[in-house]
């Protein structure tokens, strides 16, 4: 007995050292996460962020250094607050409170204390950093905007939050994202790859070598220059053109798909959201709930798209055998429909056939068509749906899918559709009659309508719009892009549409607007509109609306135009897709005195009356 | 009868594998820029190695005396190691804030790690003494006394760590009989001590009181006198909480109570005097199943754990050689251990048996303590793990101390009583 304590005290303490081991080694993981935060320090090198050109090779944006100084709380050394912050050109208490949050946020991770100095800013405070121990400078990249337009496409970018930081790996504390527009889009195409290195550290936190001799130590990667679709000298037009109304401007390359034009107005100087004052202006328009700044109308707002869509209406009539090019309809001024509904119409030659009708605009013969498609099938249901399968085609009534984040799917109403309004199928075309002349239920996005028009620009198939044209030089390969989408409609039908798409400009509604010397098809749109005032259902002035493509054989540009409550369609659209056209073919405006009009011709008036308070008249 | 020699290389062999292995953590441990081959005498590494060199040559100078020379001797070694000891106030040189060591140059010798061979060979003699019964409190007393003497001379030093080595001769003690009494007094001081420092003198009082009324009501032997005798015990210890309570509060410095504050788990300061049990912590604990890798440590690489290559030279086998390596390490000592007591056991001379269990005892108590400290389970106190930690004399203190056992566990054959 008196042998064996020995034995046993030993091992007993030998299991007892073990057992610990085990916990401290193998159970308890905490201790790995420890030794690296103090042991080992990871820096990062960020690249430079990809360029953005424009489709003609004009720089739009590049970059600018920035620096952040950031401090890393429990290596800070007891230090003069106020002669720092005087350095730092912040107040004492500001420079406090910062730290503070530091310190709450992580005593052992860097915090940016004062983010994004200018260079000039950093240059007089960099010789004297080293005096405050904690304390240190990392460069970051920020953007450097060459164009005061285009905000929404190019979108912008700003410091990750903690919560993306915890969801996305790649993400630190300070690094910058890509927020709207290309630069989220296409954020992992431009950001490149940071670089990193890790430094072996002494326990006075004194680097003593790269550790493990750098195997896993990797070199920046700079991040790729895009070339988008955009014309940038059509976009700065655009713009000027808009200036004082609200809407959108969307043109296509109908040929590609490239998108050369995306306007939307109001709109605001993308360098107002870089750097220090980003913050302040981005709460200032985030809370513009009147002009919406923030709201990309050519891919989000969702108007009823009015006369351009009899163009589809004939169309499909025509794909459906319901009515050739040579039957006229007469129409006095309108046409009456089921026991005392009526439709009204302008006055015009009458009876008039399918070309002359669109170029005159004229509700009846397409209100008409619209019931003989609908009436063809078994069942409203389905000639509902055959209408609407039609429209899908032309990238109606969806997402278009194109390389934006943003987007409006706007509404083609089936069968289905009216089952729900009308329960037991107890509805006929009559009750949706007003879809055939682009009101009722149909809502449309800019860029759907500048998609159709491109469509029938091409006589029948469209690519999918786009706003990336090259990644470094090398042009997009992504199938979505680069395949032909064909619509329902076979070729030979559209050349009647097109002829009286052309009309408008000879002897329709637009012919004010013909370009010399361009063969240019359009139609107008006026669209009928309500917002709520105080809970009541107000109608405000019309939409202005336009479509256009031009040439008319072999197309360099298909355009859509809408003006917000710019009521008649060639008064505000149509001239300034007119306009848009010159200048994108001949670059060069001859008709001055129509630009000086757009130019000198605002809407604010318009816009203020439903917040006047006051009872207001419309389509003045 | 002829003389026979029989070496045992088990333990020559486990001897081999702690040095060697203790000076590749060493080298890591020690590991900087300016380092220039194996072998740099101005590396700390490279001492050591000259260190290990001259305790072969001791080896082989302590092997080559006649066995019979450590026993007829001890009495002279001890004393002389005494004298060596006290004359330490006289001409001893100041390192580290302990007057443990004499300086000959550029080199230094600490006696105390000496004094440990020196006393387990008195006890032996002692002991073994045909004369001598340790179940005479007579005879008990003056074992305690040759082993407590060197303790009393170097705790003034001071230097505790090295004092409380001296409770390694309970080993030798109990083995040869001595009343298990101790051992639960000892036992029973400690644990009020420990439990007077986590929840205090009244609530310790309470439960003496309360277990001291259950052993009553519960007792085989019915005699009333015995009555007297709980009262007596149950007021020693509770005299001895508060007391505990008294020389905590008011004897002890600031630095002692958070030595002992930190294991308790009462106070947690990672900067100041818990960094080395922190850091130490942080090294063993990152080195997951495996280790880093020799060499790859990053905490020892960045010197966080401080005195990384003497007292705290665990922390080096656990962050680079993971739980794999520190356990088996732990097994080789317990192996190393073992086969002391087992070698001791076979012995036919008392004089053999008692010097082994003492060297069993003195290593094994470095190890407990050491390690201990290092994985945070004791305070901190310095003391080195045997064959591991840097330093000449320590090193050659545990070779003599082993290789004495060696020598007499060779001879046994030729014992005649």
């Amino acid at each position: 007995m008196r042998k064996l304590l020995s034995l046993f005290i030993i091992l007993i303490t030998g299991f007892i050292f073990i057992g610990r081991l085990f916990y401290m080694q193998v159970v308890d993981t905490s201790f790995v996460a420890l030794s690296e935060s103090n042991a080992i320090s990871v820096d990062y090198d960020y690249p430079q962020r990809g360029y953005i050109f424009d489709r003609n090779g004009e720089l739009l944006v590049s970059n600018q250094p920035s620096y952040d100084v950031m401090a890393i709380p429990r290596e800070i050394k007891p230090f003069d607050t106020l002669e720092f912050s005087g350095l730092l050109n912040i107040s004492k208490e500001r420079l406090e409170n910062q730290l503070d949050k530091a310190k709450i946020f992580s005593p052992r991770l860097p915090s940016v204390i004062v983010p994004q100095l200018t260079k000039n800013e950093f240059a007089y405070l960099q010789e004297k950093m080293r005096k405050y121990e904690g304390f240190y400078i990392q460069k970051r990249s920020l953007r450097d905007y060459k164009t005061d337009n285009s905000a929404s496409v190019l979108g912008y970018i700003s410091e990750v939050t903690n919560a993306e930081v915890d969801e996305l790996t790649y993400y630190k504390s300070g690094d910058l994202i890509g927020r709207s527009g290309v630069e989220k889009q296409y954020e992992d195409v431009l950001r490149g790859v940071k670089g990193v290195k890790y430094t072996q550290k002494d326990r006075f936190n004194r680097e003593i070598g790269s550790y493990k001799e750098g195997v896993y130590d990797t070199l920046p990667v700079k991040g790729k220059d895009i070339t988008l679709t955009l014309d940038a000298k059509l976009q700065a037009y655009g713009e000027e053109l808009m200036r004082g109304k609200r809407g959108g401007i969307v043109a296509i390359e109908p040929s590609s798909g490239e998108i050369l034009s995306l306007i939307t107005a109001p709109s605001y100087d993308p360098d107002l959201l870089v750097g220090r004052k980003r913050s302040k202006n981005f709460t200032k328009l985030w809370y513009d709930s009147i002009n919406k700044p923030l709201l990309n109308r050519g891919l989000q707002a969702m108007y009823p798209p009015g006369s351009p869509f009899k163009a589809l209406t004939g169309l499909i009539a025509l794909e459906e055998n319901v009515i050739d090019t040579k039957e006229g309809i007469s129409c006095h001024m309108g046409f009456s429909y089921g026991r005392s509904a009526r439709m009204g119409c302008h006055h015009h030659a009458s009876p008039l056939s399918m070309t002359p009708a669109l170029a005159q605009s004229c509700n009846t013969y397409f209100a008409k068509s619209y019931r003989r498609i609908i009436e063809k099938f078994e069942s409203s249901e389905k000639g509902m749906d055959a209408w609407n399968k039609h429209l899908e085609s032309f990238g109606l009534g969806g997402f278009l899918g194109n390389d934006l984040p943003v987007g409006q799917p706007g509404r083609i109403p089936d069968g289905e559709y009216y089952n729900k309004w009308y329960p037991g199928g107890r509805w006929t075309a009559t009750y949706t009659l007003s879809n055939a002349i682009g009101q009722g239920e149909v809502l449309t996005t800019p860029i759907q309508l500048a998609n159709f028009t491109a469509a029938i620009a091409n006589r029948g198939w469209f690519y999918t719009p786009h706003i990336l044209k090259e990644i470094d030089d090398n042009p997009i390969k992504n199938e979505k892009f680069t395949k032909k989408k064909q619509t329902t409609i076979s070729k030979e039908n559209f050349e009647p549409i097109i002829e009286g798409m052309f009309g408008v400009y000879e002897y329709g509604t637009a012919k004010f607007l013909k370009i010399p010397g361009v063969e240019i098809c359009g139609k107008t749109g006026t669209a009928e509109n309500f917002t709520k005032i105080d809970g009541e259902r107000t109608q405000l002035t019309d939409h202005s609306i336009f479509v256009a493509f031009a040439p008319k054989d072999n197309p360099k540009i298909a355009i859509a135009v809408v003006v917000e409550n710019g009521y008649w369609g060639s008064r505000y659209a149509g001239r300034i897709a007119s306009l848009m056209i010159e200048k994108y073919l001949k670059e060069e405006i001859s008709r001055t005195d129509l630009e000086k009009w757009i130019l000198n011709n605002s809407l604010e008036e318009e816009y203020a009356k439903p917040f006047s308070g006051e009872s207001f008249l419309i389509n003045q | 009868m002829g003389k026979s020699s029989e070496i045992d290389w088990i333990t020559i062999l486990l001897f081999l594998i702690l040095v060697g292995f203790g000076w590749m953590n060493i080298y890591s441990a020690s590991l900087n820029d300016a380092s220039n081959g194996f072998f740099d005498m101005s590396q700390t590494y490279g001492r050591q190695a000259l260190f290990i060199g001259l305790s072969v040559l001791l080896v082989i100078f302590i092997l080559s005396i006649e066995a019979k020379f450590y026993e007829r001797f001890a009495s002279v070694i001890y004393i002389t190691s005494l004298l060596s000891l006290l004359g330490l106030f006289v001409f001893g040189k100041t390192i580290s804030g302990a007057t443990s060591w004499y300086s000959f140059g550029s080199f230094s010798l600490q006696p105390s790690e000496f004094a440990k061979a020196a006393t387990a060979l008195a006890l032996a003699k002692y002991l073994s003494d045909i004369q001598t019964d340790i179940k005479l409190i007579k005879h008990q007393v003056g074992a305690f006394l040759i082993i407590f003497l060197p303790a009393l001379i170097i705790i003034p030093q001071p230097d505790p760590g090295s004092a409380l080595v001296y409770l390694a001769f309970f080993f030798p003690l109990y083995r040869e009989g001595i009343s298990g009494v101790y051992l639960l007094i000892g036992s029973s001081l400690i644990s009020i001590f420990i439990l007077t420092l986590l929840i205090g003198s009244i609530w310790v009082s309470l439960a003496i009181i309360g277990l001291g009324i259950l052993i009553f009501f519960f007792r085989r032997n019915k005699k009333k006198k015995y009555i007297s005798y709980y009262f007596l015990i149950a007021s020693i210890a509770m005299l001895f909480s508060f007391s505990v309570n008294y020389i905590f509060e008011n004897v002890f410095e600031q630095r002692h109570r958070d030595r002992f504050n930190i294991v308790l788990g009462k106070e947690v300061d990672s900067k100041g005097i818990g960094y080395n049990t922190n850091q130490s912590e942080i090294a063993i604990g990152s080195g997951g199943w495996t280790g880093k890798g020799w060499t790859q440590g990053t905490q020892t690489k960045g010197n966080f754990v401080p005195e990384q290559h003497t007292d705290y030279i665990f922390s080096t086998v656990g962050e680079e050689w993971g739980f794999l390596g520190s356990s088996i390490l732990v097994v080789l000592f317990m192996c190393l251990f073992i086969r002391i007591l087992f070698v001791a056991e076979r012995q036919k001379s008392q004089f053999s048996r008692i010097y082994g269990y003492s060297v069993a005892g003195i290593l094994f108590i470095h190890f407990l303590v050491n390690i201990g400290m290092v994985l945070g389970i004791f305070p901190t106190v310095g003391i080195p793990l045997p064959f591991f930690s840097y330093g000449g004399s320590g090193l050659w203190g545990f070779t003599i101390l082993l290789f004495i056992f060696v020598k007499l566990d060779s001879n046994r054959k030729n014992y005649q009583f």
